[in-house]
């Protein structure tokens, strides 16, 4: 379980996040959504002990890591793995490097038993026997499938995706959006997705929560935030401010 | 005008003093150092650095070594001194100009490329990749550049004593007409093993300047393509003037 409590991040003065309480149940996929800016990444990368609030606390299954050095923080970041934006795989390794570097690091098994795990995860997000590629002959989707790979190696608990979907086109999009389901129903792991896409969120979502303004200004599951009357909610859910505006709009032209 | 002048060496002093000061934070956490490094890391890393630089490093003190016999030979000549010569210029290459010579070539070629690797590893967010892998930046990254090059420089600095003495040594015998005896006879009566020693731990603090500048610019890049150039130059000044001005307290200890 991840919860966070009164949590706040300024970055040299400029405030970010704000009094953010949220709770993420164990098994659960929350979906952060918000215009960029607003702070996403950042609540991702002090989930993750990357950046260190200003004030508040952050529980990770019963741990508060807010003031972990950085050796205790490793021991729990051995239960999470991250799907960065830009994927950020390792470009001096091969794709079956890199999503064998955390076994390699951290566990004494064989070659042959990470190969192995190596060939089952990218068989898992669909680029069985693509290990002795390189990164940067790869696409960006298929960049976030290995990144996604290099995450699941280890065998997480939590999986934290930062804008898995941006930059990519529908038919990618939507095949990354099955992954995040279908990871989270064989693995069984907590998932907080980053994401920019309403369709992407209400597809994987169990509970979207909405920053903006540095603030969670709405929370809820799909079908709550779809009836939600918040204006700025259904601004960014239809990209007009009322969702019937655009509609009127069309048929005053046609006139 | 004098005044604002001042004011921008006073303001790029401060800042040299403040890298200094966090680079040494870099080593406050003693975590990473306690762990095995990587040897494999560590012999890649060497391998790399020392054959990028050795030609380069050959090439350089070579030609120091002959323009300063030109010059020394020229003056020495004058006033009969010749049977110095040699000793002069192997006292001079042993214990300022390979060590520091090689310090700036090495810190140019391979201070900028640990720099621009790691920059572009921290502007593409694989720093931060590592640390959610629960892999320490430091002792991945850092810890192997920085043995190699307290490793490496001082092998670099022993063929450049060796090839700067003997581009010496056919200036004068080819060209300004000394003997060869007399040359190689002054070294034997001039220098001590303290001159080739004290190079080398020279060598050794320049190579871990090299290496944690290196390290420390790439780690702190600025994001954007252009943050890693800037960090890859603003590396290579600052190493050299660390390295001008260490040589300048090392020779005060080494050398009473
Ligand atoms: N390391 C940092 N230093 C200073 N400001 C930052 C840093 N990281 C992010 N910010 C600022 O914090 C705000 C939120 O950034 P971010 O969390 O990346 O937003 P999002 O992911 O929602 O687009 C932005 O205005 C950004 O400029
Ligand atoms: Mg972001």
């Amino acid at each position: 379980m991840i919860k966070l409590v009164n949590l706040s991040m300024n970055y040299q003065g400029k405030q970010v996040l704000e009094n953010i309480n949220l709770e993420i149940a164990t098994g659960e996929t929350m979906v952060i959504i918000g215009p960029s800016g607003s702070g996403k990444s950042t609540l991702l990368r002090l989930i993750v002990g990357l950046v260190r609030p200003t004030s508040g606390e952050i529980w990770i299954d019963g741990q508060e890591i807010s003031q972990l050095k950085e050796a205790e923080l490793n021991q729990i970041r051995l239960r999470m793995g991250m799907v960065f934006q830009y994927s950020a795989l390792f470009d001096s390794m091969s794709v079956g490097e890199n999503v064998a570097f955390g076994l390699r690091q951290h566990t004494s098994m064989s070659e042959a038993e990470i190969a192995k795990v190596v060939s089952r995860k990218l068989r898992m997000v669909g680029l069985f026997g693509k290990e002795n590629i390189m990164p940067n002959e790869l696409s960006g989707g298929m960049k976030k499938r290995v990144s996604l790979a290099r995450a699941i190696a280890v065998n997480p608990q939590i999986v934290l995706y930062d804008e898995p979907t941006a930059g990519l086109d529908p038919i990618m999009s939507g095949k990354i959006d099955r992954l995040i389901t279908s990871t989270r129903r064989i693995m069984g792991v907590t998932s907080v997705v980053v994401t920019h896409h309403m369709s992407s969120a209400f597809s994987i979502a169990d509970r979207i929560a909405m920053i903006y303004g540095g603030r969670i200004i709405e929370l809820g599951t799909v079908d709550e935030f779809r009836q939600s009357q918040d204006p700025i909610v259904q601004q960014f859910i239809h990209g007009t401010k009322t969702p019937g505006l655009l509609a009127r709009r069309r048929t005053k032209t046609e006139c | 005008m004098l005044v604002a002048y001042l004011e921008k060496i006073g303001r790029g002093m401060i800042a040299l003093l403040e890298n200094c000061g966090r680079i040494v934070l870099l080593l406050s956490d003693p975590e990473p150092f306690k762990r095995r490094p990587n040897m494999n890391h560590v012999l890649h890393q060497m391998a790399h650095l020392g054959v990028d630089s050795l030609p380069i490093v050959l090439l350089t003190i070579l030609f120091t070594g002959m323009v300063m016999t030109v010059q020394i030979s020229h003056e020495f000549i004058k006033y009969g001194a010749q049977s110095s010569v040699g000793g002069v210029i192997a006292i001079a290459m042993g214990r300022e100009l390979a060590p520091v010579l090689t310090g700036v070539v090495v810190a140019g070629r391979v201070g900028a490329a640990i720099t621009a690797e790691i920059g572009s590893m921290k502007v593409t967010e694989q720093i931060d990749a590592l640390r959610v892998m629960a892999i320490s930046p430091i002792a991945y990254l850092v810890v192997p550049r920085l043995i190699a090059c307290m490793m490496m420089l001082p092998l670099l600095v022993v063929f450049a004593d060796v090839i700067g003495t003997i581009g010496g040594y056919l200036v004068a015998t080819l060209y300004s007409g000394i003997g060869s005896f007399t040359f190689l006879q002054s070294i034997k009566v001039f220098t001590v093993v303290n001159d080739v020693t004290g190079g080398l731990v020279k060598a050794v603090v320049f190579g871990a300047i090299i290496a944690l500048v290196g390290c420390y610019k790439g780690l702190n890049a600025p994001a954007g393509a252009e943050g890693v150039g800037k960090a890859t130059t603003g590396s290579v000044v600052a190493s050299i003037i660390l390295i001008f001005v260490s040589n300048y307290f090392l020779s005060l200890m080494l050398y009473r």
